[in-house]
């Protein structure tokens, strides 16, 4: 797995390139909170474009991200979903706290 | 035309091995030229039940995991076990959002999951003794 964070102000652009399960969910996990600790980011922005797999781990580190950027009053927006990660984000109720745009631009045209 | 084919494998309950698994099973059931959907939703299902296996059944220690897969007409048939601690309360267990290990950000969904994305679930548990996933989907592309 391959993950680059890029920051556009506020907004930490998380680029992952492979597969979420509990396998690389926990190296994922502690790339993407070292990085928003260092470079001070509040809002999160996950390109889902090169994920071809996602099991329920993945939910839990959404989760997890939504909870530590709601505290420094940020939010949580997802680009680009495969069909197969969509089923999994409709099961579990994500939408209802996680935003989801088409494109990165739009996601920080939305996001403040 | 009636088809028919079987296979089994055993392997350690290391994290590594779930992607191990979900890729065998897709590889073996791939011989009935599933649709891309369904191979996915069988990858899902595979990787949540193996996973638990690993983190709840054997907690992230050593132990053994027993997979076999059955193909029977359009029917696939997935059994994973795991002879690690058990459910004591497996209607519970199968709620969503439930989910025993919250400190390790575990959001409860892992069986409505497979439920979702297999025909028929069942769970077969004895604490202590260990836990029996059985799936069966149904392809609709054979
Ligand atoms: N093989 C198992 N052995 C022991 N307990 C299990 C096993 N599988 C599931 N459980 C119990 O059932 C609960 C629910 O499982 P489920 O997969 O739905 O959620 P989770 O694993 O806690 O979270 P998620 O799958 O979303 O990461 C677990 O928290 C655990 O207590
Ligand atoms: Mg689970």
């Amino acid at each position: 797995m391959n993950v680059v964070c890029t920051m556009e102000k506020r907004n930490m652009i998380i680029k992952i390139q492979g597969e979420i399960d509990h396998h690389t969910s926990e190296a994922l996990r502690e790339k993407i909170d070292k990085a928003y600790e260092r470079y001070n980011a509040k809002n999160i922005i996950f390109d889902f474009s090169e994920i071809p797999f996602m099991d329920s781990s993945g939910i839990g580190v959404i989760m997890g991200r939504y909870r530590n950027s709601s505290q420094k009053g940020g939010q949580v927006a997802i680009v680009h979903l495969q069909p197969q990660i969509e089923r999994v984000f409709q099961l579990s109720g994500l939408y209802k706290i996680i935003h989801r745009y088409e494109t990165i631009d739009e996601a920080l045209k939305m996001l403040q | 035309m009636q088809y028919e084919n079987e296979m089994k494998i055993e392997f350690m309950s290391k994290s590594q091995n779930e992607a191990f698994a979900r890729v065998v099973v897709a590889a073996f059931v791939s011989q009935l030229d599933p649709t891309l959907e369904e191979l996915s939703d069988i990858k899902t299902a595979v990787s949540e039940a193996v996973t638990n296996a690993v983190i709840h059944g054997y907690e992230n220690g050593p132990g053994m995991i027993y997979l076999a897969c059955r193909l029977e007409g359009n029917e696939t048939y997935i059994e994973i076990q795991d002879k690690g601690k058990g459910i004591e309360d497996i209607k519970q267990a199968m709620e969503p959002l439930y989910t025993s290990k919250p400190e390790l950000e575990r959001s409860g969904m892992g069986f409505t999951v497979m439920e979702t994305f297999m025909d028929v679930v069942e769970v077969r548990s004895i604490p202590g003794e260990g836990t029996t996933v059985y799936m069966m989907k149904r392809l609709h592309s054979v």
